[in-house]
């Protein structure tokens, strides 16, 4: 069985939820942790792979928690046609894999550092930050 | 001795080719290694530059007349409506005028992709336009239907007119509440999450000139790529400081510009349709200032950088909403540019909104303009307003 690709949202609130251990004790699933952006108090992301026959059963259960699942896309890439280097992202993104370079205040995009929480296609003024799905 | 120039002896140079100009980035080196008077001297022009979202834009367009004629009543441009209680085939495309039938804010917060500031950077970039338009119908324009397309150079006229751009200062935007709130200022997260914060600063046009000696009706200008005009002061243009605990004027704010140019010699560079999640949609423009520097007090206000300008930290959740006119301080752009400030004993990332880099790339045009002749000073008819004469603004009641 494959597993599915999962971005998890947490709310500073939701963050202290212990889903994982749920997730393996009462719906029998694998979780694999990708890539986590999760911090006391804070808004938090985490990409998991998820294995398991009981797979809907276990996103009803994280939803229910108040924790918003999206599917995973592939990658984000910045046109770089379109971005002005207004820097607006570089707030929003919790990885740091968007930033300021100084002093030429220049705005870079470190792909590695992304956990393709999509926060940057939602706020970009200029929709320069586009998804690959 | 100290220099005074005027416009024309400035202007004979710029023919010349032996006018001597520095960005307002530049010219702060400059006097930070020799001083006021000896650069003052030496340099003749200052040029500044910003690349920020400017939502009092727009455009005048003349379609033309399509046969039968047509006293356009009611026009659309890629289905946003577009002001047409002006002559038969004009019409006013404001750049925040969203789509008939968007969803706004109904499903919140709204994504606002497309308004009137996408079509006016569609219509720079050369891409055809839908054109709608209805009327009426009168004995000399008895059309009353028209759909067809239209594309810059097709259309009589397109005369870029923003009412309100350019502004000198602004707020840094912070939220004290629980929520995330979606403003002009971006999303601001919960508990002082982060800052938000939308000047060029030490490159920003009205920040380098707050007494207003230089910028008046007719100052040529950079604009949207091309070459534009300060048409008069805009709307809200009340200048003033922003002071120190000793009544000290510390930086100018309170300014704004209207400004006009022919935006058939624009570009999509530097018009750009804009959206604000929550928000709205408006229109980024790049606008820059040449600064004479007649005497050595010009050049003085011209030099100021970034640890010498201040913003107002102003609370978006709260106070900005409800007009308290309550200010939770102040933070010199310097701070604001190192990425992270302190309020309260806690540190909060902060961001911008307005392109510094873009902001020096227009700034460095404008000087290669000049350097290459092929920009003259506007010397200008009427100075604007100036601090001194304390306009305020009014309170809707």
């Amino acid at each position: 069985m494959a597993p599915e690709k999962i971005i998890l949202r947490f709310t500073a609130e939701t963050v202290k939820k212990p889903i994982i251990y749920t997730l393996a004790k009462e719906y029998d699933l694998v979780a694999n942790i990708v890539k986590a952006s999760i911090n006391p108090d804070q808004e938090g992301t985490m990409v998991l792979e998820l294995t398991g026959e009981r797979y809907d059963e276990g996103v009803r259960f994280l939803e229910q928690q108040g924790i918003k699942v999206q599917p995973l896309a592939q990658e984000v890439r910045r046109n770089e046609d379109k971005c002005t280097h207004c820097g607006n992202c570089t707030a929003h993104c919790p990885t740091k894999a968007l930033f300021i370079e100084r002093p030429s205040m220049n705005v870079q995009f470190n792909q590695d550092e992304c956990i393709l929480c999509l926060m940057c296609v939602k706020i970009c003024p200029v929709h320069a930050m586009e998804v690959r799905v | 001795m100290s220099v005074e120039r005027t416009y024309k002896e400035i202007n004979e140079r710029i023919k010349a080719g032996k006018a001597v100009v520095l960005t307002a980035e530049e010219v702060i080196d400059k006097v930070r290694a020799q001083g006021i008077s000896r650069t003052a001297q030496e340099v003749d022009v200052v040029t500044t530059g910003t690349f920020g979202p400017m939502c009092s834009s727009g455009v005048f367009l003349n379609f033309g007349h399509p046969q039968p004629r047509m006293r356009m009543s009611k026009v659309w441009l890629n289905n946003v409506p577009a002001y047409a209680g002006i002559a038969a085939v004009d019409a006013y495309l404001g750049a925040t005028e969203l789509p008939e039938q968007d969803p706004a804010n109904r499903n919140h917060p709204g994504e606002f992709r497309y308004g009137g500031g996408h079509v006016i950077e569609d219509l720079v970039a050369g891409r055809e336009v839908q054109l709608k338009a209805i009327s009426y119908g009168t004995d000399c324009y008895p059309r009353t239907k028209l759909e067809t397309t239209i594309s810059l150079d097709k259309i009589n006229e397109a005369i870029l007119f923003n009412p309100r751009n350019a502004y000198q200062n602004y707020n840094c935007a912070v939220n004290s509440t629980e929520r995330a709130i979606y403003t002009y200022m971006g999303v601001l997260k919960p508990h002082f999450g982060n800052a938000s914060y939308s000047t060029a600063a030490q490159l920003s046009p009205l920040l380098k000139d707050p007494y207003f000696k230089t910028i008046g009706i007719g100052t040529r200008i950079f604009l949207g790529g091309g070459i534009g005009y300060v048409a008069w002061h805009g709307t809200q243009h009340f200048p003033g400081f922003i002071k120190d605990e000793q009544g000290n004027n510390l930086t100018g704010a309170g300014g704004t510009l209207a400004v006009i140019g022919d935006l058939k010699q624009m570009s999509s560079r530097w018009l750009v349709g804009t959206s604000f999640i929550g928000y709205g949609a408006t229109l980024t423009v790049g606008i820059g200032l040449p600064i004479p520097v007649l005497n050595e007090e010009i050049l003085e206000y011209a030099a100021k950088p970034d640890e010498e300008l201040y913003a107002e930290i102003v609370d978006y959740g709260l106070d900005y909403p409800n007009s308290t006119g309550r200010t939770l301080g102040r933070v010199s752009y310097a701070q604001l540019k190192s990425g992270t400030i302190t309020l309260n004993g806690k540190e909060i990332p902060t961001a911008p909104l307005s392109s510094y880099a873009k902001a020096r790339e227009i700034a460095g045009t404008l000087k290669s303009w000049i350097q290459k002749g092929e920009f003259l000073l506007g010397e200008p008819s009427q100075l604007l307003p100036g601090p001194d004469l304390g306009l305020k603004g009014k309170a809707l009641t």
